[in-house]
């Protein structure tokens, strides 16, 4: 039952194949059993029981409340939930209580969805391994999986096993990892420069970033309020259409988004491409980019072709300079943003009380890591009198150079973007720490984060799996505010490549049964 | 649009407070006034600035000063600026607090429509271009009393520009000559009030009250065309009518709705402005003038001693009379502004750029806004010269007490008195007891119906001026008394008896026959000594010109 699709387990519970509580406990206990993943922060375990009595009560009653009902859910843990600790990964926020749900947060449980719990990230959403948060890595479901599991006995390894482990990618890597684990149906990452796509890439599920005002960001704790967006991780396509059916519209709460309403919708089954124009841009052709990656974005190309889709090369000429001009924009709203941790209304406050200056300083000091004050510190820079013309003022120029990049393509016909997520497969966590956290968000977020500069919608989609026996995604980016065409593209892809099911059996170290995982896996396999 | 405003204070005897708080052994009697100049090494009388400084001595510069004044006015509106907290004053401490004010992370602003109708209708009262785009800033700096760490405000793009405030200063002694100025307005911007830090220096501690933090503020941005205290106070002051007519700002200064910093430099005429001060906190319409006079004289003092004017930040010491740097804003500060990312542009709409169908809940259409603005002060006064032959400064007078032109038009509407009369009695008497005893209008114990009927009385001669001012006195002590009971009670009414006056002046000559003489000997003033002591056999009650009218067809041969 827990290997299903949302939809799946949607149907099964409107049928009485399962109540919502069965759910609910099905989950829990995997989480139980997958904790060493380290996916959660916070299992609200209690919070869920209820939710799913409540909703199993309303099946009782034939009064279900739609599609979302005693569905396990879980949520990034940077997004306020009342009466649920919302720590940002930071030592700044361990122990806060925020007194209301953000406004995605409200509308799932409006719609009876069961929380499952808070899950890790890196610190304050800053970084693309999952890696950097107060309390450790998570580490990739797939790293246990029958599939990478086979391939790495090929070939010679280290006498610890477990140090082998993967990253998830990030910093939405709890949200994917749980998702990926089977722990929960659907899950809600951010995303302001990859940060959902990029971990669901790397943890063979979708990940949705809809057009930047889609959704409401009101209880997100934000990182760069002008591109951050919620986002949405599923194990298919379908599944994050009715997630965001759900979330999109306007939020009285959030100025930013948009005034027209927005109708849930079900995404109609795409039957004929031939009338797509896919765009490949050059620039995304990077030298880093793993030549397996290359070669399923060429496959991918190929096949929209044989299709009778036209699939032409586009450019997006200012894409190099996307990073760096993030680095400005992101670092200087980091800055300011941060402002308000300074221990007196919420979170950590230090012992210090020599004076108020001396309190906030200590305070700061404690309460944030290093990745956290390095971009403070940069960003304040990137504010001072003097700098702001040469570098803020530039970046918001080069950042309009970016996105009239993408309006330009689109208005040529095409329909949407077709681009790898990641350069490669995931790394393990030994290898991917020999670099700092700013140069792999860097090289990590090159394809995913132009796309939150022009505030499209995007999804990765996972294609395949690599020689290491690990998933590989690709990425469509579609017009503003198109997010449902964009959708329905994805999920024709999807059906079309047949991604694999994670084979978790060696997930249960102490072998005691046989895996329920096991057999659920097998079981959705049939689906 | 002229907006005067009178400045009741002759500048001479201004100019001696500021010499009490100022003075000092090197003599400074500097006039800063209206030529806001005085002579290096003079020394002059304080008493007599206007002269002294005209008096320019061969080889010695005058001084001149320049002020600009920063005013926040905090908008009149049932919730904040960015949240749905209410704005009430003297609330509990932190009674009024949204997630929003208390900066929970997540949060977001939302703009209140009324703030922004708040400015549009401020911005137009003092004739400022309407920006139909304006967008938001965030202003950093950190500080207890603001819990984001930022402002936000309106600093690159303000909602409303380049206006002017003009009001008017009144010269010399009766009769005086009103003089209007004209100030320009740089900016109008909307922006938040930061909370309340209290502190307990005892147990070295500070306590936060957030029920203020998030308020809307009007920043109004005066630019430096003042030149002393006094017309800084009158700007002030007009400004408050306007902001109190419109009902965009309560103003009042006390409750620190209306706060003030002032920009001081002083300069020799004829060469470049000098380095500027900031005083900060002139949040008494007391201590307004008094503070920018002392500043003025300060720096003057400074320059004359061959030291040098710092950018600094002051306040002024209301108890010792002069400004003091600021220990907690030295430093240079670097406010690292930034674009609101949470907050769209600002968009305002006039009826011919109104896109069609929209729902007018939407959107604020300016030319909306200006067909409904209020009668403004400078209208007022005008119209009150106008319909009922006042004198300009009665005019201003009526304004300037909260309240006094309602109950004034309300005595009008219910008496049959000459305007004249009426406006005499309302600014004399009736002001002059409220003063008296530090009392608003509202507190009177006298109505406007009462006050009216006494009008009325005296009107038809039923009374005396004398009685009525009696009556009157009498109304004020004795409230639910009508003027006719007191008038009956106290037989106040004029001796309607000719007979019995007749008699009455009889018996005063009889009995005075000195001053009966000395009338006829044709000293004038004797008579006068007649018609007094029969007012005072008649207890006051007989008019005297009856009286006058008898005595002299009596005493004439």
């Amino acid at each position: 039952m827990l290997g299903r699709t949302l939809r799946e387990v949607s149907a099964a519970l409107k049928q009485g194949q399962i109540t919502p509580t069965e759910l609910c406990q099905k989950c829990l206990s995997l989480i139980k059993k997958t904790k060493f993943l380290n996916a959660y922060i916070t299992v609200s375990e209690e919070v869920a029981l209820k939710q799913a009595e409540e909703s199993e009560k309303r099946y009782k009653k034939g009064r279900s409340l739609g599609d979302l009902d005693g569905i396990p859910i879980a949520v990034k843990d940077n997004f306020s939930t009342s009466g649920i600790e919302t720590t940002c990964a930071s030592n700044m926020l361990k122990g806060y209580v925020p007194p209301f749900n953000a406004t995605v947060v409200q509308k799932l449980l409006d719609q009876g969805a069961v929380l499952m719990g808070k899950t890790n990230l890196d610190e304050f959403a800053m970084g693309s391994g999952s890696t950097d948060g107060a309390f450790g890595p998570v580490k990739n479901p797939w790293s246990y999986s029958k599939q990478y599991r086979e391939k790495r006995k090929q070939k010679p390894h280290g006498e610890n096993e477990d140090s082998d482990w993967l990253i998830t990618g990030g910093s939405s890597g709890g949200s994917a990892a749980a998702v990926a684990a089977f722990t929960c149906f659907a899950a809600l990452g951010s995303d302001t420069g990859g940060s959902t796509r990029n971990p669901a890439a790397h943890c063979g599920v979708v990940g949705f970033k809809p057009s930047y005002g889609l959704v409401s960001r009101h209880g997100l704790i934000p990182l760069v309020n002008s591109m951050d967006v919620p986002g949405i991780l599923t194990r298919r396509v379908d599944d994050a259409a009715i997630v965001l059916g759900m979330l999109a519209g306007h939020d009285p709460k959030d100025s930013t988004t948009i005034q027209d309403p927005v109708k849930p919708f079900t995404l109609s089954t795409l039957t004929d491409v031939s009338k797509l124009c896919i765009g490949i841009p050059k620039e995304y052709l990077a030298p880093e980019l793993s030549g397996e990656v290359r070669s399923f974005w060429s496959k991918a190309a190929n096949l929209f072709e044989s299709e009778g889709a036209k699939v032409i090369e586009v450019s997006l000429p200012h894409t190099s300079y996307s990073i760096v001009c993030y680095h400005v924009l992101c670092t200087s709203e980091v800055a300011s943003n941060m402002a308000r941790f300074d221990g007196l209304e919420y979170g950590h406050r230090c012992d210090i009380t020599v004076s108020t200056e001396a309190m906030y300083a200590a305070t700061r000091r404690e309460g944030f890591n290093d990745v956290v004050r390095g971009r403070i510190l940069a960003g304040n820079f990137f504010l001072l009198k003097e700098n702001y013309e040469n570098y803020f003022i530039k970046a918001q120029k080069v950042r309009r150079l970016i996105a009239n990049d993408f309006v330009k393509v689109f208005n040529s016909g095409v329909d949407v973007l077709l681009t790898p997520t990641t350069l490669r497969g995931a790394a393990p966590y030994l290898e991917f720490i020999k670099e700092d956290n700013r140069t792999r968000s860097a090289q990590d977020d090159i394809f995913t984060q132009a796309v939150n500069m022009a505030g499209l919608p995007a999804v990765s989609v996972p294609v395949a799996l690599s020689n290491q026996g690990l998933p590989i995604g690709l990425q469509f980016i579609g017009r503003a505010f198109c997010d449902q065409q964009l959708l329905k593209i994805a999920k024709w892809f999807e059906k079309q490549v047949q991604f694999p099911v994670t084979q978790l059996q060696e997930l249960m170290d102490d072998g005691s049964s046989i895996s329920e995982i096991d057999k659920l896996a097998s079981v959705s396999l049939k689906h | 649009m002229a907006a005067p405003m009178l400045c009741w204070w002759c500048f001479g005897r201004r100019w001696v407070l500021a010499c009490i708080d100022g003075g000092s052994r090197h003599g400074r009697g500097a006039a800063i006034g209206f030529t806001s100049s005085r002579k290096r090494g003079q020394t002059s009388v304080a008493q007599q600035p206007l002269i002294t400084s005209q008096k320019s001595r061969k080889g010695e510069h005058e001084w001149a000063a320049v002020v600009g004044l920063e005013i926040h006015a905090q908008i009149s509106s049932n919730s904040k600026l960015f949240s749905g907290s209410r704005v009430h004053f003297a609330a509990p401490p932190n009674s009024l607090v949204s997630f929003f004010d208390a900066s929970l992370p997540g949060t977001l602003p939302v703009l209140n429509r009324r703030c922004v109708e708040a400015a549009v209708m401020t911005g137009l009262a003092l004739n400022c271009h309407i920006n139909k785009k304006s967008l938001f800033d965030r202003k950093h700096y950190f500080y207890a009393d603001l819990p984001a760490g930022y402002q936000i405000t309106q600093q690159r793009l303000p909602i409303a520009v380049n206006g002017s405030l003009a009001y008017s200063v009144c010269v010399g002694k009766k009769p005086s000559r009103v003089i209007t100025k004209t100030v320009r307005i740089k900016q109008i911007q909307l922006e938040q009030d930061s909370g309340k830090s209290l502190h307990d220096e005892l147990r070295s501690q500070t306590l936060i009250d957030l029920n203020r933090a998030g308020v809307g503020l009007l920043e109004v941005v005066l630019e430096p065309d003042m030149s002393c205290g006094e017309e800084a106070a009158t700007a002030v002051r007009e400004l408050q009518l306007i902001l109190q007519a419109l009902g965009t700002s309560r103003a009042n200064m006390a409750e620190g709705q209306l706060r003030v910093d002032a920009n001081v430099s002083v300069h020799h005429p004829g060469e470049p402005l000098g380095v500027r001060t900031e005083v900060k906190n002139l949040n008494s319409a007391k201590f307004l003038a008094k503070a920018i006079d002392s500043e003025i004289e300060r720096q003057i003092h400074e320059l004359e001693n061959g030291r040098e004017i710092l950018n600094e930040t002051r306040s002024f010491d209301y108890k010792l009379g002069c400004t003091m740097p600021m220990r907690d804003k030295e430093g240079k500060q670097d406010y690292r502004f930034m674009p609101e990312p949470n907050l769209p542009p600002l968009l305002l709409y006039d009826t011919e750029s109104l896109p069609s169908g929209t729902d007018p809940q939407q959107v604020i259409n300016i030319d909306w806004i200006r067909e409904r603005l209020p009668e403004l002060p400078s209208e007022t006064r005008e119209r009150l010269i106008q319909q009922y032959g006042m004198l300009p400064e009665q005019s201003f007078a009526l304004l300037n007490e909260v309240g006094l032109l309602e109950f004034f038009q309300n005595v009008i509407k219910e008496t049959r008195a000459e305007p004249k009369k009426v406006t005499s009695w309302v600014l004399n008497i009736f002001l002059g007891f409220l003063k008296q005893q530090n009392l608003a209008v509202n507190e009177s114990p006298v109505t406007p119906s009462s006050l009216a009927e006494l009008l009325n009385l005296l009107d038809r001669k039923a009374i005396s001026s004398t009685a009525a001012k009696q009556v009157f006195e009498e109304l004020w002590r004795s409230e639910g008394k009508t003027p006719s009971q007191i008038v009956s009670e106290k037989q106040l009414e004029l001796m309607q008896d000719q007979e019995a006056l007749e008699q009455a002046c009889h018996t005063v000559m009889e009995g005075h026959p000195q001053v009966v003489m000395d009338v006829k000997r044709g000293n004038p003033r004797a008579i006068n000594k007649l018609i007094g002591l029969v007012r005072k056999a008649t207890l006051s009650r007989a008019d005297p010109t009856a009286i006058k009218e008898i005595l002299e067809r009596k005493l004439s041969p």
